[in-house]
């Protein structure tokens, strides 16, 4: 049975004067302990398609499942990680991290050992008591990856978490990101639109054309690039042909007015 | 001298000037307290001012100790202290509570919308001798309108700010599994604090408002009253005190708020 079941959606969001179909027919599956990545243009519903799998709205048609129960149902099962930290500013490191667990009301002294030394993990010591504003923005990423870890979720969805960080920062956590998930063997979805991303840090790429948002094509990514750390990834001889062969299908999907 | 020591120096140095600047600022606001208050007197005592009308500051403080002395000074002040205390505390909080009303459900918000226009530009004090007549010319219809001047513009002000909590932050409560109590008390009230507070600092002023109106209008005891009857008999020396010692509680009131917001508003700055 698959682990992560998306099928057939449909979603059309309503105002006064438009109806817009933000997807349209999507289904994929995602196996357990793999890295997919959602790769296409603004406007694809890739976020929309993120709340959707995370149960936060219905879609107008279709269902998403998860080990074969649908995900609305589903509780603190499902991770989501926003393109900002968001960590609560007027409340402390720790309070922040153990958010999730005092939701669901399942904070014991073993989640909270858990918790904090996903922290050490990390790289964070010693910061338990400060306020996010105190720490950098890596570091509050982290923070913000700490806590969605916390409460264990199977599926972990990342919403473009590196785009509003430096460079720098960013390949170095995408290294600890990936690394990390792949020692708790996480099953992960990251949205973005940055190509090389996608590529050195999953098992397969999905490719999304926009207007209405629709599954154009699906990648999957040679066996020594997803052995490899992202950072070795990009440094890889395989590295450019992928990158060539999904740069082409990005730039096919552009109308050609619009260039 | 090494670097560090230099910069140590320098440091030092601009402490000093922050320290500097300070005193000055003291010094000057020091300056026209006394100008103000001798000015007063002075101009008082060579007949400038009507010292009938104006009084003078020696008269005042004169009046001010009879007044300790016979301990009717203390009954007045603890009347309007209690009535604008009890009036401010309860205003801010249905304040609060009705806001967290309108954003629980968001059909009785649309529904309640122009009634709230409506309360809101209509002067409250002008509801004063219907409270009295309905409540009693009482501790009770004073401490309401205290309250009730406070009550409609606290409404609007925190539901404007509950509602423009960044939408993210529920987003994040909300895939952990938050249901609306949840997203309440861990995001939208803590966010929106800052304003509650603001709101109390405002709040602060207006009780005074609708408490001493309130006074003016049961006229029996309270600071409110001192006014009115001293503006009856003419002792207006009795008016400037009950003037001079509101400025005092109203302002040791917003220090006291100030103080909560200290408190209360941590984020590490």
């Amino acid at each position: 049975m698959d682990f992560l079941k998306i099928n057939a959606i449909h979603h059309t969001y309503f105002t006064k004067t438009t109806a817009v179909t933000a997807l349209s027919d999507v289904s994929l599956e995602v196996e357990e302990g793999e890295f997919v990545s959602f790769l296409g243009p603004s406007g694809c519903g890739k976020t929309t398609l993120l709340s959707i799998i995370a149960g936060l709205f219905e879609p107008t048609e279709g269902a998403v499942t998860l080990e074969g129960k649908r995900v609305e149902t589903a509780e603190n099962e499902i991770g989501y990680m926003l393109q900002q930290d968001y960590l609560f500013p007027w409340k402390t490191i720790e309070e922040n991290i153990l958010l999730g667990l005092k939701i669901g009301n399942s904070l014991s002294p073993d989640k909270k050992a858990y918790a904090l030394e996903l922290l050490a993990k990390m790289g964070l010591k010693e910061v338990e008591s400060q306020f996010p504003k105190q720490l950098s923005g890596g570091m509050r990423q982290r923070v913000a990856l700490v806590r969605t870890l916390a409460t264990e979720p199977k599926l972990l969805m990342l919403d473009e978490p590196f785009s509003a960080l430096d460079y720098q920062t960013k390949l170095k956590l995408e290294d600890l990101v990936s690394t990390t998930l792949k020692s708790f063997g996480k099953t992960a979805i990251l949205v973005t639109h940055d190509i090389g991303e996608a590529i050195s840090m999953s098992d397969r790429v999905f490719l999304f054309s926009a207007r209405p948002g629709q599954l154009h094509k699906t990648f999957v990514i040679p066996k020594e690039l997803r052995d490899a750390t992202p950072f070795k990834a990009r440094n890889h001889e395989a590295y450019p042909a992928i990158f060539q062969t999904i740069w082409k299908e990005l730039e096919s999907l552009e109308p050609a007015g619009e260039r | 001298m090494s670097p560090q020591e230099n910069v140590k120096f320098l440091h030092q140095k601009y402490i000093q000037s922050l320290n500097r600047e300070k005193r000055w600022v003291r010094f000057y606001q020091m300056v026209i307290f006394l100008v103000f208050f001798s000015c007063w007197e002075l101009a008082s005592q060579k007949q400038w001012i009507d010292p009938l009308i104006f009084s003078s500051p020696s008269k005042v403080g004169r009046l001010f100790l009879t007044k300790i002395q016979d301990g009717t000074l203390m009954i007045d002040l603890g009347y309007t202290l209690s009535e604008t205390v009890f009036g401010f505390i309860l205003g801010t909080f249905l304040g609060t509570f009705l806001a967290a009303i309108l954003w629980w459900s968001p059909m009785l918000s649309k529904i309640s919308d122009p009634y709230l226009v409506v309360l809101n530009s209509m002067p409250k004090v002008a509801l004063g001798p219907i409270l009295i007549v309905a409540l009693g010319p009482s501790f009770t219809s004073i401490v309401a309108m205290g309250a009730i001047i406070s009550i409609i513009i606290t409404t609007i002000v925190v539901y404007t700010s509950f509602k423009e909590v960044d939408p993210n932050y529920i987003k994040v409560l909300q895939t952990f599994g938050a249901n609306r109590v949840q997203i309440f008390r861990e995001a939208i009230l803590p966010a929106s604090f800052p304003t509650i507070i603001s709101t109390l600092k405002v709040n602060v002023g207006l009780s005074w408002v609708g408490v001493i109106v309130g006074e003016f209008l049961v006229s029996s005891k309270g600071l409110g009253y001192m006014i009115i009857y001293g503006f009856q008999v003419f002792n207006f020396t009795l008016v400037m005190l009950s003037l001079l010692v509101i400025a005092v509680f109203a302002t040791v009131m917003y220090q006291l708020v100030e103080l909560l917001e200290r408190k209360l508003i941590k984020n590490g700055s």
